[in-house]
């Protein structure tokens, strides 16, 4: 569980967060929503230890990231996986190397213990026969798969995903947000999903977060977002025709 | 930024570079595949250049020497004493700086625009030293190599290049390369190449890690970082030469 009190952060005079409550709990799938500029970015690599905020507290499972010491953040990184918008492959490394990457960093493995894992996430993100390929020759969807299976290769207690839907067809982009939504279940995983995406907020938002200005603005579940009278929810999410019509018939089956 | 704190930027890069690895069979894998990507792969320029411009100032010298006062050995001489102590050890560097810098920076530069170094972060790894060192290593190894195969290499083009033109003879060419050898002045090619090795792999890279934006800003670093790159080898020449040999 990752449990963020009142966390502050600043750009020289740009107040971004500006005090941010929220919990995240084991196997499910949580969402941070929000405009562009809302702080989303900024909150998700708080999260991550990319940026340290100048007030509030960040804790996993109880440890205040903070009071850590050096070699207590490592250990919490190595228990962290992260899916970035464009991936962030290693280019010059093979789809093998880069799911090894890890493990050759922080585990003694032999190569073949090596090559058993990665072969079985590659298997677990419905991937194979990649191996020896380079990212740039995999389509957008296979790239992010790889990204899942490198994120997951070292069991982490906590996936982090930015945007993973970007760039990516509605019908792709449905089986990346069920892949993290089942690997959330089977391996019992906090995830917290940074998206834009409103198909993925109906699909998998079993918790949702909406930032407006660096606050948190509204909080509740896919259930939940179809009835909230939250002006600024229903204008984000619901801003183009086809969602207002979804939500009018939910509501109209639902009265 | 002014450019202290450009420096001071510089130096503080350099110590999160300087920590022990975190994996010694990473490390290593990493330092060969720079040893090939920085050092194997510009021999090629650096040897083609060398053997041109040697034959170049042996040309040169020898048409401006036709008093007969003058020995023609002095020929020889003059293109050792050329490739000794400023061609290979300072031109070969800037053409390396050109070279592996802008590769430097725009490798490291468009890993930093498309998160790869955040990925690093992420992971635990400390992405200056898994980046950075074995670069630096990788240049102080081989670039003392590549200025001693300039030097051989710039020689040999003299010779070549007065054997085929008929502008002095090779006795006379062989006998200025031999005459007044001084160890000292290949002593000095040696310190120069690993000083330049150092500024080739660690200014480029300080270009490419700190970079933002996207494509666009990633060219511009490299061009940048070759400029500085070069800038800093020719003061440090300036000043090396005047310590060394002043």
């Amino acid at each position: 569980m990752i449990t963020v009190e009142n966390i502050h952060k600043s750009f020289g005079d740009n107040k971004v967060l500006k005090g941010i409550d929220a919990t995240f709990e084991r196997g499910k799938t949580s969402l941070i929503i929000g405009q562009s500029g809302s702080g989303k970015t900024v909150f998700l690599k708080s999260l991550l230890g990319l940026f340290q905020p100048e007030l509030g507290s960040i804790s996993f499972d109880g440890s205040i990231s903070k009071e850590m010491s050096d070699g207590q953040k490592r250990q919490l990184r190595q228990d962290m996986g992260m899916v970035f918008q464009g991936s962030a492959l290693f280019d010059s490394l093979s789809v093998e190397e880069n799911i090894m990457f890890p493990i050759k960093m922080f585990a003694n493995q032999t190569r073949s213990e090596m090559l058993d894992r990665v072969n079985a996430v590659l298997k677990r993100v419905n991937l194979e026969n990649v191996n020896s390929k380079l990212p740039a020759e995999l389509s957008g969807g296979m790239q992010k798969r790889v990204a899942i299976a490198r994120a997951i290769v070292m069991n982490p207690k906590y996936l982090f995903c930015d945007e993973p839907n970007s760039g990516l067809d509605p019908k792709t982009a449905i089986v990346i947000d069920n892949l993290i939504q089942e690997i959330t279940k089977e391996y019992q995983i906090t995830t917290v999903i940074n998206s834009h995406d409103m198909n993925s907020v109906m699909e998998i938002g079993e918790k949702i977060l909406f930032l407006k200005d660096g606050l948190k603005a509204w909080e509740g579940s896919n259930k939940e977002i179809f009835k909230t009278d939250n002006e600024s929810v229903v204008d984000f999410v619901y801003s183009s025709n086809l969602f207002k019509k979804v939500r009018q018939v939910y509501l109209d089956e639902t009265n | 930024m002014n450019y202290l704190e450009h420096v001071g930027k510089y130096f503080l890069m350099l110590k999160q570079v300087f920590k022990r690895p975190q994996k010694r069979s990473v490390f290593g894998a990493a330092l060969f595949r720079e040893i090939e990507d920085l050092g194997l792969k510009s021999i090629g320029i650096v040897a083609f250049i060398s053997f041109f411009v040697g034959g170049v100032v042996s040309i040169q010298t020898a048409l401006n020497v036709e008093s007969p006062l003058i020995p023609k050995w002095l020929i020889g001489f003059a293109t050792k004493r050329s490739m000794i102590l400023e061609f290979a050890p300072t031109f070969a560097s800037i053409i390396l700086a050109g070279k592996v810098g802008s590769f430097i920076t725009s490798s490291i530069g468009t890993m930093r625009v498309t998160e790869q170094v955040d990925a690093l972060e992420v992971m635990g790894v400390n992405s200056l030293n898994y980046l950075v060192l074995p670069k630096i290593i990788a240049a102080l190894l081989f670039y003392p190599l590549l200025v001693f195969l300039a030097i051989f290499l710039g020689i040999f083009g003299g010779w070549v290049a007065g054997v085929l033109t008929d502008l002095f003879h090779s006795l006379d060419y062989i006998t200025g390369i031999q005459m007044d050898f001084d160890p000292f002045l290949i002593k000095y090619a040696f310190i120069k190449s690993v000083v330049f090795a150092f500024v080739i792999a660690t200014i480029p890279s300080y270009h490419g890690y700190y970079v933002k934006g996207g494509a666009l800003e990633v060219g511009r670093a490299s061009t940048q970082a070759v400029v500085w790159t070069s800038v800093v080898i020719i003061l440090l020449n300036y000043f090396l030469t005047q310590l060394l040999l002043g």
